[in-house]
């Protein structure tokens, strides 16, 4: 789950109980009529449908079965009917892979990284962008800060080693003053710096989208009536402010926990041979790298599938909480 | 008894200051503007730089040690050297056509989707539209996919860059809520006067949706031209390969360009090409944004505010 998908999750649950803006749900087609006039009446509503349903099965729903492959011994040249079923060998395996734990430790380590600190700049971006006054600045440094967010991440990769790789400006720049130059790009003790870094770079101006919508959500009156009661420009941040900001972030901060087990799965790749697998092996490079690479199809299978049961369960628990909060969640009952 | 009616939103409509705001200090005032020239100049900063060295001579690039900060002499060599029909200019094409052919099939099926899901309480709305939303829970992994895709005899194949991303249930969604908001009297009278909802989606829904379909289209557009790791994944031959696979053969990891003028074996490729190899892979993204951009939070947010 990316970043964005993230964000208009919380947007779309964010947005629930904002009454004012959403307007009253169509009222619901009398259902007098039997299923098949219904069917006749709707039937060309089902057609454009159609083919969204046929390419989910397709390619989201039919691959779930070859998650089978993790009980067997799979080989590709005798295809999954025929590969010989092992059971749970393959789990016992992964479960005693030094390298499956290291690679579930920098995912969590990077996990928790990000949540100090990439997570709080955009909700500071977006309150130094409302502060400012006339709309036309806003809307340029708007429309600067979200650009890079519609880069790749080859791109955005690329840019960072000009900037500060061996053969970069920093090094370049640290060389013409008579010091030595240094490569961060493939040094893994700043490795963690370096991702937060770029994952900054990339999407925390995008980030502030939904935060900018809530601060314009905040009635007016509150901050006059608070200056007025003398509450000074920080007090005024504090209780008028984050209140205000309250639900998006306790959403998106559940959202991003729910999203635990993954992280930025193009970016780590990109990086991983630089760094080294010590550093910067992620659970999806893990599954990639032995399953792809090396053909350990099977083993890879159940490192890959013991990701996806843990993290639904983790969005289904996070889900919960956002509920226990008082907050709509990523899916409502209604 | 007066009232006052204040707008509700935006907080502020035009330059001025609410009257109980106070004025903030200089010493505060000078903060914010560094601080925002800082933000500014970390995003336009590296790219000013890639774009000006793309564009300058080996000399002035040798004279600057690396990346050029200051202009110095102008040359288009290194992109006339690159799109002369080499592996970039293959790539480019790749590129292209894998994103105009996804994204017209993604929005084809995405707005049909979306439209077909507007009416709540239609046949089979409910199954189909939960359909679509489980999905957004699970993945079913890297290894099963792949299964899948190779099954499919899709390997080598463009649709293996297509197919599997066609569909984002978010942006139906999106489309789905700004569908659903539209005024329900208007589609009704056209049904009446015996109009198909072909014919209500073509000629009454769609001319009254054009930012929020640019919107979308951006970001399906975006996800293609950007999409790096299903190339790796599903495309073994090389001259297959799309533009951000060879960006980082090129950049990232200093693959020589074939046809580069010094055929030095294995001699990286030099830095004006490599540059002018990621301003090719930024310009669609840069000339279709500023159009879009003004929509994102309109587009966005309404199709949100109504999902």
């Amino acid at each position: 789950m990316t970043t964005t998908e993230s964000i208009r999750r919380a947007q779309l649950a964010a947005h629930k109980h904002d009454d004012i803006a959403s307007p009253p749900a169509p009222p619901p087609v009398r259902r007098k009529q039997g299923l098949k006039a219904r069917f006749r009446r709707d039937r060309s509503l089902v057609l454009m449908a159609l083919p969204v349903v046929v390419l989910l099965v397709v390619f989201a729903y039919i691959p779930l079965l070859g998650n089978v492959v993790a009980f067997q011994s799979y080989s590709p040249f005798i295809g999954i009917p025929a590969s010989p079923w092992v059971g749970l060998e393959n789990f016992a395996r992964v479960f005693g892979d030094p390298n499956f734990w290291n690679a579930v430790r920098n995912t969590l380590v990077i996990t928790g990284f990000q949540l100090v600190f990439f997570f709080p700049v955009p909700i500071a971006l977006a309150l130094l962008l409302n502060s400012l006054l006339r709309p036309a600045m806003r809307a340029t440094i708007q429309a600067i800060v979200y650009l890079p967010h519609f880069f790749s991440w080859v791109l955005v990769v690329s840019v960072f080693q000009q900037l500060l790789g061996g053969a970069g400006l920093l090094s370049q720049m640290l060389r013409a003053n008579g010091w030595s130059g240094m490569d961060i790009m493939t040094n893994p003790d700043t490795f963690l710096f370096l991702i937060t870094s770029q994952a900054v770079w990339k999407d925390a101006g995008w980030g502030i989208i939904v935060f900018l919508a809530a601060l314009a959500a905040i009635d007016p009156e509150q901050y006059e009536a608070a200056a007025v009661d003398g509450a000074n420009r920080w007090r005024r941040m504090w209780h008028v402010t984050l209140p205000g900001l309250r639900s998006v972030i306790v959403l998106l901060l559940i959202l991003r926990l729910g999203d635990a087990l993954t992280v930025g799965f193009e970016q780590m790749i990109l990086q991983r041979d630089a760094v080294g697998a010590e550093a910067a092996e992620v659970l999806d490079t893990f599954v990639y790298y032995t399953g792809i690479q090396n053909g350990d199809w099977s083993y890879a299978a159940a490192a890959g599938l013991i990701k996806g049961v843990i993290s639904l369960g983790l969005i289904l628990a996070a889900n919960k909480v956002a509920h226990l909060f008082g907050e709509n969640g990523v899916y409502s009952k209604s | 008894m007066t009232t006052i009616i204040k707008p509700a939103r935006p907080r502020r409509t035009g330059p001025s200051r609410p009257a109980w705001e106070e004025e903030p200090g200089l010493a505060a005032k000078a903060g914010k503007a560094v601080l925002l020239c800082l933000v500014v100049l970390a995003v336009l900063g590296p790219l000013y730089t890639i774009l000006l060295t793309s564009v300058s001579s080996q000399g002035t690039i040798t004279q600057a040690g690396g990346l050029v900060l200051i202009p110095g002499e102008f040359s288009l060599d290194a992109y006339r050297q690159i799109l002369n029909g080499g592996v970039v200019t293959r790539a480019v094409l790749v590129s292209v056509g894998v994103t105009v052919t996804g994204t017209l099939l993604s929005m084809v099926v995405s707005i049909l989707c979306a439209y077909g899901l507007s009416r709540p309480g239609s046949f089979a709305h409910t199954p189909i539209l939960f359909t679509l939303l489980i999905t957004m829970f699970f993945s079913a992994g890297m290894i099963p996919s792949y299964l899948l895709v190779s099954g499919l005899g899709l390997i080598n194949s463009y649709w293996a860059l297509i197919l599997p991303s066609a569909v984002s249930v978010f942006n139906i969604i999106i489309l789905r809520g700004f569908f659903m908001g539209i005024d329900r009297g208007i589609l009704d009278s056209a049904r009446i006067d015996g109009a198909s909802e072909w014919r209500i989606l073509g000629q009454i829904v769609l001319p009254m949706s054009k930012a929020v379909t640019a919107v979308i289209a951006l970001f399906y557009g975006v996800g293609y031209w950007n999409a790096f790791f299903n190339a790796v994944l599903y495309i073994n031959d090389s001259s297959k390969n799309p533009l951000q696979v060879v960006l980082r053969s090129y950049v990232l990891q200093g693959v020589s360009v074939p046809g580069q003028i010094d055929v030095g074996q294995g001699v990286a490729p030099s830095l004006a090409l490599q540059m002018a190899v990621i301003v090719i892979a930024m310009v669609p993204i840069l000339m279709v944004y500023p159009f879009v951009q003004k929509h994102f939070t309109k587009g966005v947010m309404i199709g949100a505010v109504k999902g």
